[in-house]
C-alpha cells in the first residue's frame, strides 16, 4: 500500500469530473433551500424577508424537539444492533465454497428490494390477523398488534430496519476478515490466544476501515429513513413512530410551509453534518488504524520471545 | 466464538428469510385470499399477478424505465469515479481529506424539502422525465460511493506497477486503460453492485423526477396501489420481480465482492 504518497496540486483534475457532476446536485438545490429557509414564502410570486425567524421557531417547536429525540433513538439502537450483528454473521460465513456464494446472494436480497417495497412486506407480515410474524406471536401467547400498541410499533421497525440492512454490514465486514492474513490466526493459535484475543488483536485492526464506512453509511441513512416508516405504520400510533422526515415532509408537502420546512432541513443537514464529522475525524485519521496494525504485530512478537 | 458465530448467522439466515417467503406466498395468491385469511402455504397458488405484470404494459415498460436511468447512472458513475479514484489512491493534494468527506456529505440531504429544488432545477435545463435526470440525480450518492469503493481497491495496487509501465515506454493513457483499468476489473465489478442497488431502490428522486413517459418500476408500485385499492397480490409480485435484476448482478461479480474490498484500505 502506498504510504508515503507524493504531494501533487495536479491530481486535482481528475478529481474535476467527480467535483462538478456532485456539485452540480448538490450545491444548486442546497442554496435554493438556504433562500427558501430565510423567507416567507405565500405562493411564488409573493415571499418576504424573514432572517433567522423560522430557525429560531424550528428549534423551539416542540414537536420538532420530539421528533428528534426519537430519531437520534431510532438510529442508535439500530446501529447497536446492526453493527455487531453483521459483525457476529460475517464471522459465521465460511471463507469460502459454494455456501459462501450462496450466503452472499441471499445477504445481498434484501438491499435489492425497492424501499416501499421493504416497508409493505412488513406491514403483511407483521400484520396480527394475516401476516406471519404477527399471528406467529399471538400464536406464542403475546397480544402483538403494531398498529395500536405504539411499542409494538417501535419493535417492528427496528426489526425491519435490521431486516434491511444488516446485511450492508455485514458484506462489509466479511470482506475486511478477508484481509486477514491466514499466517495471522495460525500465529495467534501458537500463542495460544483465545478466542477473544483473536477478535481484538488479530481481526478488529482489519475491520477498522471498513466499519467506519459501515457506521457512516448506517448513520446518514436511518438518521433519514422516510419511506420504511411511511409504508410500515404512517407515523403512528399517535406520533410514537414520527421521525424527522416524516414531519418535515408534512410540514413541507401537506401544510406548503415552504420557510419553515426549509429552515428545518438545514437544521437537520447540519446536525447529520455534526455528527459525521466528529465520528470522521474521530476515527479516520491514518494513523490510528497503521498504529493498531503496528500494535498487533509488536504483540504478536513480544509474544513469540516469551 | 466461532461456533456463536455460526448459531448467529442460521438463525439471521432463517430471519432474512421468512419475509422473503411471505413476499413469495403473497405473490402467489390473490387479493382477497390474502386478505381474507391466514395461511402459511398457499392452498389455491396462482400465477395470475405474474401474468398480470408481463401482459400489461405499464409494468413492463416500468422495468425498462428504472433499468434505462439505472444503467446510465452506473455507466456515469464509474467513468467519473475512476480518475477520481486513481489520483486519491496515488497522490496527496490540497485539501483531499476535505474533499473526500464532502463528498460523503451530499448523502445526506433530507430529501423531503430538497425535492422541489431538483424539479426546479432539472426543469430548467430541459431535463425533466428523462432518464438521464435521475441518473444526474443519483450521482449525488453513487459517486461518492463508487470513489470510495475504487480508492480502496486501487490502493492495493502497488505504485510499482504504475512505474513499471513508465520505464516501458507506455504513455500514461496506454498504461491507466490497458494496464490499470484490466487490473481493476474486480473492483470495478463491486462498484457496479453498489451503483445498481442504491439507484435501483432509490424512490423519492425518481418519483419527482419522472413524469408520465419515463415513470419507474417503483413509482409504478406506489400508485397501482393508490389506484385500484392496494392489490397486494400484484405488488408482491412486483415486488419479487424488482430483486431480479439485482441477484444477476450480484451472481456475476459474487467473487469479486470477497476479494475485492480486502485488497483496499481494509
Amino acid at each position: 500500500m502506498a504510504i508515503n504518497k507524493p504531494y501533487n496540486n495536479r491530481a486535482w483534475l481528475g478529481v474535476l469530473p467527480v467535483l462538478l457532476i456532485v456539485a452540480f446536485s448538490a450545491v444548486i438545490p442546497l442554496m435554493t433551500v438556504v433562500n427558501y429557509s430565510v423567507q416567507d414564502i405565500l405562493d411564488f410570486n409573493s415571499r418576504f424577508y424573514v432572517g433567522l425567524d423560522w430557525y429560531r421557531e424550528t428549534l423551539q417547536d416542540p414537536r420538532f424537539i420530539e421528533a428528534f429525540g426519537r430519531q437520534v433513538l431510532f438510529s442508535l439502537s439500530v446501529l447497536a444492533i446492526e453493527i455487531p450483528l453483521g459483525i457476529l454473521v460475517a464471522r459465521g460465513l465460511p471463507k469460502s465454497g459454494a455456501w459462501t456464494s450462496v450466503l452472499l446472494i441471499l445477504l445481498a436480497v434484501p438491499l435489492l428490494i425497492p424501499w416501499n417495497v421493504v416497508g409493505t412486506i412488513w406491514q403483511i407480515y407483521a400484520r396480527s390477523d394475516i401476516g406471519l410474524l404477527g399471528v406467529g406471536l399471538n400464536e406464542l401467547g403475546l397480544a402483538f398488534n403494531y398498529t395500536s400498541n405504539p411499542t409494538h410499533a417501535w419493535l417492528t421497525l427496528i426489526a425491519m430496519d435490521v431486516w434491511h440492512w444488516t446485511s450492508l454490514v455485514a458484506l462489509l465486514s466479511f470482506a475486511g476478515l478477508t484481509s486477514v492474513p491466514p499466517a495471522y490466526y495460525q500465529a495467534a493459535e501458537l500463542d495460544g490466544a483465545s478466542k477473544w484475543q483473536v477478535f481484538r488483536y488479530v481481526e478488529m485492526p482489519r475491520l477498522g476501515g471498513v466499519l467506519v464506512i459501515a457506521v457512516l453509511l448506517r448513520l446518514m441513512d436511518s438518521f433519514m429513513i422516510y419511506t420504511e416508516p411511511f409504508v410500515l405504520t404512517g407515523g403512528g400510533p399517535g406520533n410514537a413512530t414520527t421521525f424527522l422526515s416524516q414531519y418535515l415532509a408534512t410540514m413541507a408537502v401537506g401544510q406548503f410551509d415552504l420557510g419553515p420546512a426549509a429552515a428545518f432541513s438545514v437544521i437537520y443537514f447540519l446536525f447529520i453534518l455534526l455528527f459525521c464529522w466528529i465520528f470522521y475525524n474521530s476515527v479516520m485519521t491514518d494513523e490510528t488504524v497503521e498504529d493498531a496494525v503496528e500494535n498487533t504485530a509488536n504483540n504478536n512478537e513480544a509474544r513469540h520471545h516469551d | 466464538m466461532t461456533s456463536v458465530s455460526r448459531w448467529v448467522l442460521v438463525f439471521y439466515c432463517i430471519y432474512l428469510l421468512l419475509p422473503l417467503y411471505w413476499l413469495m406466498t403473497m405473490a402467489l395468491r390473490t387479493n382477497s385470499d390474502i386478505t381474507g385469511k391466514f395461511e402459511v402455504i398457499p392452498s389455491h397458488p396462482t400465477l395470475a399477478n405474474f401474468a398480470e405484470i408481463v401482459s400489461n404494459p405499464v409494468w413492463y415498460q416500468a422495468f425498462g424505465n428504472s433499468l434505462s436511468y439505472v444503467v446510465l447512472n452506473t455507466l456515469i458513475s464509474i467513468c467519473v469515479a475512476l480518475p477520481a479514484a486513481y489520483v486519491f489512491s496515488r497522490y496527496r493534494f490540497l485539501g483531499d481529506r476535505q474533499l473526500f468527506f464532502w463528498l460523503l456529505t451530499n448523502r445526506m440531504a433530507p430529501p423531503a424539502v430538497f425535492l422541489l429544488p431538483f424539479f426546479q432545477l432539472y426543469s430548467s435545463i430541459g431535463l425533466f422525465d428523462t432518464p438521464l435526470a435521475v441518473a444526474l440525480a443519483h450521482c449525488l450518492f453513487t459517486v461518492p460511493l463508487s470513489v470510495w469503493i475504487l480508492e480502496g481497491f486501487m490502493s492495493g495496487v502497488p505504485s510499482e506497477v504504475d512505474e513499471m509501465a513508465k520505464i516501458d515506454g507506455h504513455s500514461f493513457a496506454y498504461f491507466f486503460f490497458r494496464i490499470f483499468i484490466p487490473i481493476n476489473r474486480g473492483a470495478i465489478g463491486v462498484t457496479l453492485f453498489f451503483c445498481f442497488m442504491f439507484s435501483w431502490v432509490e424512490l423519492l428522486l425518481a418519483r419527482t423526477l419522472t413524469g408520465s413517459t419515463t415513470k419507474p418500476i417503483v413509482v409504478v408500485m406506489t400508485r397501482t396501489v393508490s389506484a385500484s385499492g392496494l392489490d397486494w397480490g400484484v405488488l408482491a409480485a412486483a415486488g419479487a420481480l424488482t430483486v431480479v435484476p439485482g441477484i444477476i448482478v450480484v451472481w456475476f461479480v459474487r467473487k469479486h465482492l470477497v476479494k475485492g474490498f480486502a485488497l483496499g484500505r481494509v
